[in-house]
């Protein structure tokens, strides 16, 4: 018999796992970067992280009955939660994180495509509010690829802003390699951006969504800088913290952001005024997790307005 | 010889999968034994029987007509005996009545053979050959010429356009129709522009027809007196839809829910104008047409001129017939194309192509859930939102649907061929239209 569908009968070949496949490789260079500065200590969250999230997402297959092989995408919340937890934790943290990440930022809600957050999010902002003390000790960058070393207590770059602290700033260079205090996968801004360029050539994400957030940090830090109007050091602000991280592997996340270009500039705006909000009047040092969480509850919202629906064809001024 | 055109926005570049048969001459098919000829080929009512069974008839001669406006009367393909008038399975799908002739194998015609001079009719006359000679948009909609040549009088048409791009995948029927009977298409095109009294006129072919454009400009070069620009065409799917055509030519955009003529175009496929120029000049009706046979699973593809009712199953067989992993038998091209649950189905005026494909070229991907890509908005040549439409329509909203342009959607499929869910839209899409008009 011969097979009746519906046209057309010809497809790109374009899948769910190769998008997904295409957002691993485009972050291993962030965690090369991390486990070359922290060593170890990145190492191990990383691997606990990932194989939590694909035995979580396994189990739930098992309990939904679905028949669907595995996507990656459990693969991806792994990797995108280890990246945003501190270097050094106690390895049951990111397991615990991560199932949370699968089971309450995904899962809950039917699966890939119907979750409302980005789950790797609601997984460190569950342990950001359960385990504030582990999820706020950070480490020195120490080039010991596979020694075992002692955590040595530090602070990352905002927080020495936020908190008035005696240190000294790192250099931009040093923020731009990576070789700062921070979490796993976010410091090192030339690996991201490798990935993100990666992800650009493969065309899997749009600039709207980066350049809005990340120029809208800039422009509010710069404007409301801690000496007065227009002092701000913009660049530190795009470099430290997660905001890179956040901007191109977060924020362009398909299933909770704005599907049109207007959206999408609507999504960035939004979450950069969040992001220097928190930084600049909020309790915590870093506002990028909660400023993305916070503009995807908002995602629906924003894609019902009629404004941000681009203009059909033939579609006559009124 | 223009280049430039204004081009289109989304759309997308499948494989053009056209070398199969790009340079395979047309073949005459040899007339069927036996003739199924369905009443309905054209969009509009369908024709009521003007034979009887037993009724001796020769080609050419009309066998249905209906008083609609909108309709086209249908021929005898072959000379014969009427055998049966009957429901017969119909391409485009359900059954249709259909005249059944079984041929007398002396292939004789009922029409005179001398040429008629067209330079002399009047519009009036030339759209009452056209009407009766049963033509209709041969690019695959089958929209009746002659209702498209008389628009009402407060329409002002300035441009004819004559469709070359084929953008479908595999299909070749228009292209190697433009190389062999350039001469034809170019005079049919000056007999539409009479028609419509329009004094422009503008063929748009693909580049990836060099040959074709090539040899129609020599054509058009051969003419002083008429004004009918070429214009190279770039490769991207569907820059044969109407709307897209007339915007990469014209930078004139159709109105939404709108006809070419709104803006002051008619559009006619080249195989149209084909067939305009026989019925007009070679008093012939529409009888037979181009089809190209082609894909994986035909053993040796061709390109055919074969007699409207001539079952699929005759022109496969002519192209040493189907490899034994056949999966799928579509009418049309891969993008658009329906397809078949039986090869005996006959060709029909619409029918610009059979395209088999094997077991492993057949996509049967399980849908999975929407994640929201965007890929299907970035490529909509209509700028709809597919995934927006498709999400109201699985919940049965169609008002919803129809808000975010569901009535613009033409189903060419450039949503669902770069879907990485592999979500069926189009389906929703045809789905969403039928639960509209409830």
């Amino acid at each position: 018999m011969y097979t009746l569908s519906v046209s057309p009968h010809i497809h790109s070949n374009l899948s769910v796992k190769n998008i997904m496949w295409d957002v691993i490789i485009a972050l291993v260079p962030a965690l090369c970067m991390g486990i070359y500065f922290f060593g170890t200590q990145a190492l191990y969250p990383v691997v606990v992280s990932v194989l939590t999230a694909v035995i979580t997402e396994g189990i739930i297959s098992r309990i939904r009955r679905l028949k669907t092989i595995s996507n990656g995408s459990a693969i991806v919340t792994g990797l995108l939660l280890a990246m945003i937890i501190p270097p050094g934790v106690p390895l049951w943290l990111p397991a615990v994180g991560s199932a949370c990440a699968v089971i309450l930022g995904k899962e809950v809600f039917g699966g890939l495509g119907r979750n409302i957050f980005n789950p790797a999010l609601i997984g460190r902002a569950i342990l950001m509010a359960s385990w504030p003390t582990f999820m706020t000790t950070w480490m020195e960058p120490k080039l010991s690829l596979f020694g075992r070393i002692d955590t040595i207590t530090s602070a990352t770059p905002l927080a020495i802003v936020k908190l008035n602290l005696s240190q000294e700033l790192p250099s931009y260079w040093s923020l731009f390699i990576g070789n700062v205090g921070g979490s796993i996968g976010e410091t090192s801004a030339l690996a991201l951006l490798l990935g993100a360029i990666f992800l650009f050539i493969r065309k899997r994400i749009s600039w709207h969504i980066p350049v809005s957030y990340i120029g809208c940090v800039a422009l509010l830090s710069w404007i409301f800088g801690r000496n007065g109007l227009f002092t701000g050091d913009a660049l530190f602000s795009i470099l430290s913290g997660g905001l890179i991280l956040g901007a191109f592997f977060m924020a362009t996340d398909y299933v909770t952001t704005p599907i049109t270009p207007k959206g999408k500039i609507i999504f960035g705006l939004g979450a950069g005024i969040i992001v220097v909000l928190i930084r600049l009047k909020g309790g915590y040092p870093e506002g990028v997790c909660y400023s993305i969480l916070l503009m995807n509850a908002v995602t629906p919202l924003i894609d019902r307005w009629k404004w941000t629906i681009p203009k059909k064809f033939g579609e006559i001024n009124a | 010889m223009i280049i430039k055109n204004f081009g289109f926005s989304g759309g997308i570049h499948p494989e053009d999968s056209k070398t199969g048969t790009d340079t395979k001459e047309i073949l005459n098919l040899l007339p069927p034994k036996k003739a199924i000829i369905p009443l309905l080929q054209h969009i509009g009512t369908i024709c009521k029987p003007v034979v009887n069974i037993g009724d001796i008839v020769k080609i050419g001669q009309k066998i249905g007509d209906a008083h609609a406006f909108i309709s086209a009367p249908v021929h005898a393909a072959i000379s014969g005996k009427v055998v049966d008038i009957c429901p017969m399975p119909h391409p485009l799908g359900s059954k249709v009545l259909s005249i059944i002739i079984e041929s007398d194998e002396t292939d004789t015609w009922a029409i005179k053979e001398t040429k008629r001079v067209w330079n002399t009719l009047k519009p009036e006359q030339i759209k009452h050959i056209i009407r009766e000679a049963g033509v209709v948009g041969l690019g695959g909609a089958a929209f009746p010429t002659h209702v498209k040549l008389s628009p009402p009088k407060n329409k002002k048409i300035d441009t004819y356009i004559l469709n070359g791009a084929e953008c479908e995948p595999f299909l070749t029927a228009d292209h190697r129709l433009m190389l062999e009977y350039a001469k034809q298409v170019v005079t049919g095109l000056k007999i539409l522009m009479k028609a419509t009294r329009v004094k422009k006129g503008i063929i748009g072919i693909e580049q990836n027809k060099p040959d074709a454009l090539k040899k129609i400009t020599d054509e058009i070069n051969k003419e002083s007196d008429t004004d009918i620009d070429i214009i190279a065409l770039k490769v991207k799917y569907p820059q044969g839809a109407e709307k897209q055509l007339i915007k990469a030519l014209l930078k004139r955009e159709v109105p939404s829910g709108g006809l070419p003529m709104d803006i002051g175009v008619i559009v006619s496929n080249v195989g149209t104008s084909f067939a305009v120029y026989e019925s007009v000049v070679e008093r012939k009706p529409l009888v037979e047409r181009i089809v190209t046979v082609t894909g994986k699973g035909i053993r040796n593809p061709q390109n055919f001129r074969a007699r409207i009712g001539t079952p699929f199953s005759d022109l496969i067989e002519a192209c040493e017939g189907l490899k034994e992993e056949t999966g799928k038998i579509i009418m049309g091209g891969p993008m658009m194309g329906i397809a078949q649950y039986a090869m005996d189905v006959p060709v029909i005026k619409g029918t610009s192509g059979i395209l088999v494909q094997t077991k492993d070229e057949v996509c049967d991907k399980p849908e999975e859930c929407c994640i929201r890509c965007g890929n299907c908005t970035s490529v909509c040549p209509m700028k709809i939102l597919p995934n927006a439409i498709t999400c109201f329509v699985k919940n049965d909203q169609f008002e919803h649907a129809k808000e975010y342009g569901l009535l613009d959607c033409m189903e060419c499929g450039a949503c669902t061929y770069v879907c990485p869910a592999h979500i069926p839209i189009v389906h929703y899409m045809k789905y969403g239209k039928i639960g509209l008009k409830k």
